[in-house]
């Protein structure tokens, strides 16, 4: 949507209070929906910029983050901070074997730049396969009142609690990530690495290691958004991560592949998109949304927001 | 005898049946894989193919081969304009894209009336005969031996090493690559009819996600150096989940293993070029 039309489109909501309340509310929704998708897709295109690979087993990743912040809460009795460091620390393992049994072998000879994709569906079929078997095709919950239903009027909106966690834990964790990558001595190495392996290597930068973090830490703020997706929509089941992966594509693809700030605009962009046409047009178009803009994107400008045509030749 | 060859055709005919339709789709992949492109939504193209070919013949009466073709026109129809986008730009786009796509078909069957909605379509005629499976196969077959020698198949192999390089070659890249997808998508089309119609039902929960994985993995199995290795690869797996019942809902899982393992430990697969150039020296 153009500004003019944004404008005028609320413009005309002026006349009647009432629909500007539902707009700003939709507009509270969408920031806390929109903030985990970028969570999600910040992971994901860490990896891809990074690694260069495109790993599609980050919503598996996403989905045992759940299933770890579940069980921290329902047979630890943990609470929500514990609960959320759970997930983290569950879903970045889990990143940093996939990394170790998955993508290193395939790291140590030429391969075909298929094949590291292939090599994470393998690991993505394989962890959810074995969730089902575990844990059935039915839904979890979250135990009633876990985060209290409380809600503060801000003006004519109304946020819940769980709202403002969500929007303060993720906004919180984009900028501790932005901060580590650009004032610490290890977000320099994983950028050198970025930037070109082979002189990252000859300069005495771990590459190995680099990578290792960076699936951890990927993994990490992918187990995170999963629980806090868990607790917003209050269901956790084996085939939650498919249609996050859906969302974290259209995400990266939309902000630029590799790019943070693409991932944490393309995140809000799709958050907004997905409200706003549940609100406006109707609910099936909910999950085709992710899609239309995914395509939309490829049509009009590839290489995202933020993508630097050209850069990466091969 | 007579008798026992007749029951055995009764109880296995499905699965010998299963096998063909298998291998068609191992071979549509292929198509894409051999130009170096991944497409995951041959499992949607089926599903479009079969859902078309099925409303054709049931509601409209249409002649059973008008419905089968027009089972691949419209998925290749629909890979022209999915492709032609995508395919402008190397490396994963393709993957990505087909992803996200599979997943609107999904809810799209599951939603629309035509497609019955969440029922599906029961009550499709009983229209592929054993013969229809063998003829599209030869003729598939055929093709795939043809091209090869061809003009189409070097240029594929060639985008398939290095795209770039082909491209200042002056092969049209693009071009090249949105043909192979969008004929991989016909014959998905066409293995998605043939299979409606002997399992006389199509359900929107066949062709997701789960299912465009076994596709892949019946070709990485099989190997995607030469078109054989799909029809292997296939041909295993099919006959594999009859082997492992007992595994249950862990068959999946089984399936994850493979595609990893034959990933990092034997990159060509099953079949690869070696395979007949060592039958060449020996002979």
């Amino acid at each position: 949507m153009e500004p003019e039309t944004a404008f005028s489109a609320i413009g005309e909501d002026l006349i009647c209070i009432g629909r500007v309340t539902v707009f700003l509310q939709q507009f509270a929704n969408a920031l806390a929906l929109g903030s985990v998708y970028a969570l999600f897709a910040i992971g994901f295109t860490l990896i891809f910029g990074v690694l260069e690979i495109i790993t599609l087993a980050h919503g598996t990743i996403f989905m045992v983050g759940a299933f770890a912040g579940l069980l921290a809460v329902t047979k630890l009795h943990l609470g929500l901070g514990p609960a959320i460091l759970t997930a983290m620390l569950a879903a970045g393992t889990l990143g940093w074997v996939i990394d170790l049994v998955a993508v290193r072998p395939l790291r140590k000879r030429s391969f075909h730049h298929l094949a590291p994709m292939i090599a994470t569906i393998g690991c993505a079929t394989f962890i959810t396969s074995i969730a089902q078997g575990l844990f059935g095709a039915e839904a979890y919950r979250f135990p009633f009142d876990f985060v209290p239903a409380t809600s503060y009027t801000l003006g004519p909106v109304q946020l819940t609690l769980l709202q403002l966690i969500i929007i303060a834990i993720s906004f919180a964790f984009m900028v501790i990530i932005i901060v580590l990558l650009h004032k610490t001595k290890w977000g320099k190495a994983v950028r050198a690495v970025a930037e070109n392996r082979r002189t990252a290597a000859l300069l005495g930068i771990p590459v190995d290691r680099v990578y290792q973090i960076t699936s951890f830490t990927a993994g990490a703020l992918g187990g995170a958004a999963g629980i806090l997706t868990g607790i917003n929509f209050n269901t956790i089941h084996a085939f939650m991560g498919g249609p996050m992966l859906h969302r974290g594509i259209a995400v990266v693809i939309l902000g630029g592949m590799g790019d943070i700030r693409g991932a944490l605009l393309g995140g809000l962009i799709l958050g907004f998109s997905e409200i706003m046409s549940v609100a406006y047009i109707s609910s099936d178009f909910r999950d085709a949304v992710s899609f239309g803009l995914l395509f939309l994107i490829l049509l009009l400008k590839p290489a995202g927001i933020f993508g630097r045509t050209g850069e990466r030749k091969v | 005898m007579g008798e026992f060859l007749a029951s055995t055709w009764y109880t296995y005919n499905t699965l010998l049946y299963t096998i063909f339709v298998n291998g068609m789709l191992a071979l549509s992949i292929y198509l894409t894989l051999a130009c170096g492109q991944l497409s995951l939504g041959n499992a949607a193209f089926m599903g479009m193919g079969a859902y078309t070919a099925a409303i054709l013949t049931m509601k409209a009466g249409a002649p059973f081969g008008i419905a089968l073709i027009a089972g691949g026109a419209l998925p290749a129809l629909v890979a022209l304009i999915i492709g032609i986008p995508t395919l402008r730009l190397s490396g994963v786009y393709l993957a990505m894209a087909t992803l996200g796509f599979g997943e609107v078909v999904r809810v799209a069957f599951l939603n629309m009336s035509i497609t019955g909605g969440s029922l599906g379509l029961n009550g499709v005629p009983a229209k592929t005969e054993f013969w229809h499976l063998l003829l599209v196969m030869g003729i598939l077959i055929y093709f795939f031996v043809k091209l090869k020698s061809s003009r189409f198949g070097r240029a594929l192999e060639a985008i398939n090493e290095d795209e770039t390089a082909a491209s200042v070659m002056g092969i049209r890249t693009t071009l090249f690559k949105v043909w192979a997808f969008a004929a991989g998508a016909f014959i998905a089309g066409v293995a998605g009819g043939l299979n409606a119609h002997f399992t006389f039902f199509v359900s929107p929960r066949e062709y997701g996600f789960e299912f465009a994985v076994d596709i892949l993995t019946f070709a990485i199995l099989g190997g995607t150096q030469t078109f054989w290795g799909p029809i292997v690869g296939s041909t295993i797996l099919t006959l594999l989940p009859e082997l492992l019942r007992f595994m249950g809902p862990y068959r999946l899982a089984l399936n994850g293993l493979i595609l990893l393992f034959v990933v990092i430990y034997l990159p060509n697969g099953i079949v690869s070029r070696d395979t007949f150039k060592k039958k060449a020296d020996r002979g």
